[in-house]
């Protein structure tokens, strides 16, 4: 047995792991509930399985892949930073990338990731033609949009509840070159980050990172960031057309005393955060892919600096009609109570793609806070708010949210557990997430 | 097109072997991968293609197999121009200690028949008169310890066989290169309790010996540390040593 967790680092649960080194071992594995882990980057506990985890990184081979097309066929435990590392000089990037480059295919597909191009361009999903699936029933299956069509909307954004995904076929982009041409634009407070983004729809990128320990006038500050893929033509001359990604720099060595994040700390960061980002506003300039979509990733483990105890993200969205109240709502508690962290992420999103995909055409708002004091209820209170307003919470970063806040979130719910049950009717598949939201009791 | 370079890695399968073939093919070089069982190194073959547009074969080579060496390596269209054994068994020391057959298996897969194998492309290479010969060869070999001294005095073989080919076939300009990997986290080790710091992963030793046969470098601790904890082992009196129970 291992003790697992998530990114968050919250909650920590036994497990029994196994590493199969053919699908015939994954297919021995998928027994009396175990489910698929890809990375271990989904925050939560999406990727532990009620009994046994099934690693699947191992299975990190590229089948083939069609210079003329950019299709791809690959084993799902490839990673995104693996893609972009190898096909990015090639040409080719992921259609969709996550703000961490270290996840797995496999669980790009299940949290049917979303990224900064969503408003526009849809989640991974999008660009999944086709699934080779291990079932919960003991059956290995090829699903798309025409073939096993049911299992296949189930699957993308099923969080891998619908079986062990073993292969993908995709489609990367082509680009010209592996850098962004970013344009930043500084918003004073939330109507104006709002009006920003709206104003922005058109761009391929675009993102708002909010201060949210800014309060009074100046709730809702923010700093957005643009993002188009930027041409040979305007690369400096020495730069390499596709840079390299460089492995984390910087690590976090030891869990940082929970101490170190306070209400004077992350003020302090956050204003200076801000100050600088003004000051780049307006003009443009061209930047390597890795900073402008991976900030994060330059720094290894940095869930560390939240302490021993983990943290906890509240990632929910809010429909368009009433994002504008609910979120000035949410961050007005927020910043009252003034321990949420400085990465706090307001991003508009489109159509989701799967039965439980999380996004919805509104805003989505991703705030961080340590595991301490009452967390636990003052994020209850958020999710009535999110509830009322008829947004719901994403899979992949939750780790708390009641059965209740999930049903209501979810409509195609009750056809996600059908597909499930029919695909799965002994319940072989059943993580520690499922257990807590989907499985009968 | 240029021609490219060429390498062929015996023992293709293992994990070190997939991360070596993955870092040649990125570089450029055409791969052979070498193994016992030819089906299952199809999908690397496949997965070298597909990532570098190289050209990948399969071979098959069973390093228990002495006899069957030199028609392997007649049987290949084109004489590599670097030649990696990755092949080894790390074994059961506890049954190698009362079981001779098994501890005649680990001696023979780390020790002849890695040695044997690169001994025969030496002479091609010396032919030549150009190439680079790659040993995976351990750390375990630096001293034989009470808890895997059946493995270490195999790879110790090898480590000495490699040191004397270098000597003599440099002047012949090949290159022989000795890579002790420490720790890797990999099939091999799974399973095994493995100190963080001193543990890589197989990619790092993938680049390591590219990086190796690139430099010319004769003998490399994939992790700098492992120098320094071996030259410790090495220097403790036997005395002492002897009372150690790792």
């Amino acid at each position: 047995m291992t003790l697992l967790s998530g990114w968050g680092r919250f909650p920590a649960v036994s497990s029994e792991v196994l590493r199969p080194r053919s699908f015939a071992a994954v297919a021995e594995a998928v027994i009396d509930g175990s489910v698929a882990r890809g990375n271990g980057r989904a925050y939560g506990d999406a990727a532990i399985g009620a009994v046994r985890t099934i690693g699947m990184t191992g299975f990190d081979r590229v089948r083939w892949f069609d210079p003329a097309t950019g299709g791809i066929r690959l084993e799902a435990g490839v990673l995104l930073s693996d893609l972009i590392d190898t096909f990015g000089p090639r040409g080719f990037l992921p259609f969709v990338v996550p703000g961490t480059r270290f996840v797995s295919v496999g669980g790009a597909i299940a949290a049917d990731v979303h990224g900064k191009n969503h408003h526009g361009e849809g989640g991974f999903g999008r660009y999944v033609d086709s699934i080779l699936l291990r079932t919960g029933q003991g059956e290995t299956i090829e699903a798309s949009r025409e073939q096993n069509s049911d299992a296949f909307f189930a699957t993308v954004g099923g969080m891998g509840l619908t079986g062990v995904i073993l292969e993908a076929t995709m489609r990367l982009r082509p680009v010209a070159s592996g850098w962004i041409r970013e344009r930043v634009i500084s918003a004073s407070d939330l109507d104006a980050a709002m009006r920003a983004l709206e104003a922005s729809g058109s761009a391929t990128y675009s993102v708002a990172w909010i201060d949210c320990a800014a309060r009074g006038r100046d709730l809702g500050r923010s700093l957005i960031y643009l993002g188009e893929h930027a041409g040979a033509d305007e690369l400096a001359e020495a730069a390499d057309r596709f840079p390299v990604g460089k492995n984390p720099g910087l690590a976090v060595p030891i869990d940082l005393p929970s101490m170190a994040l306070n209400r004077i700390s992350i003020r302090a960061f956050n204003a200076l955060y801000y100050r600088m980002g003004a000051r780049r506003a307006g003009a443009d300039r061209v930047v390597s892919l890795y900073p402008y979509f991976f900030p994060l990733d330059s720094i290894a483990d940095w869930n560390r600096i939240y302490g021993r105890r983990g943290f906890l993200q509240h990632q929910c969205v809010i429909p368009q009609a009433g994002a504008r109240e609910v979120l000035g709502e949410i961050l007005e508690r927020v910043s009252r109570r003034g321990d949420a962290s400085f990465l706090a992420v307001l991003k508009k999103l489109g159509h989701g793609d799967g039965l439980l995909s999380f996004p919805l055409p509104g805003y989505t708002l991703a705030l961080d806070f340590p595991v301490r004091g009452d967390i636990l209820n003052f994020l209850d209170e958020l999710d009535r708010i999110v509830v009322a307003a008829g947004g719901r919470l994403y899979l992949a970063k939750d780790a708390r949210q009641s059965r209740a806040t999930f049903e209501a979130g979810y409509p195609l719910l009750s056809r996600f557990k059908a597909i499930r049950k029919s695909l799965d009717p002994k319940g072989s598949i059943r993580s520690k997430l499922s257990q807590r939201l989907l499985d009968e009791v | 097109m240029t021609s490219r370079m060429s390498v062929l890695v015996l023992g293709g399968s293992s994990d070190i072997g997939r991360a070596a073939a993955r870092a040649f093919a990125k570089a450029g070089y055409n791969v052979g991968l070498a193994g016992r069982d030819v089906a299952a190194l199809e999908p690397d073959a496949a997965d070298l293609r597909a990532r570098y547009d190289v050209e990948a074969s399969t071979w098959r080579f069973d390093v228990l197999d002495t006899a069957s060496f030199e028609g392997f390596v007649a049987g290949l269209p084109v004489l590599p121009d670097v030649v990696i054994s990755i092949v080894g068994l790390l074994g059961v020391q506890q049954h190698a200690e009362s079981d001779l057959a098994h501890a005649t298996t680990i001696m023979r897969s780390n020790y002849e028949g890695p040695s044997l194998i690169l001994g025969l492309f030496a002479e091609k290479f010396l032919g030549r008169g150009s190439g680079t010969l790659v040993g995976v060869s351990s750390v375990a070999g630096d001293r034989g310890r009470a808890s895997n001294y059946v493995y270490g005095s195999a790879k110790s073989g090898f480590s000495a066989f490699l040191s004397g080919l270098r000597a003599r076939a440099s002047r012949g300009g090949v290159h022989v290169v000795t890579v002790k990997p420490g720790f890797v986290r990999t099939k091999m080790t799974e399973g095994m309790k493995l100190i963080g710091p001193l543990t890589v992963d197989a990619p790092v030793v993938g680049d390591a010996i590219l990086r190796a046969v690139e430099k010319k470098t004769d003998v490399v601790y994939v992790s700098g540390v492992w120098r320094l904890v071996m030259l410790i082992i090495k220097m403790l009196p036997e005395a002492v040593f002897k009372k150690l129970k790792f």
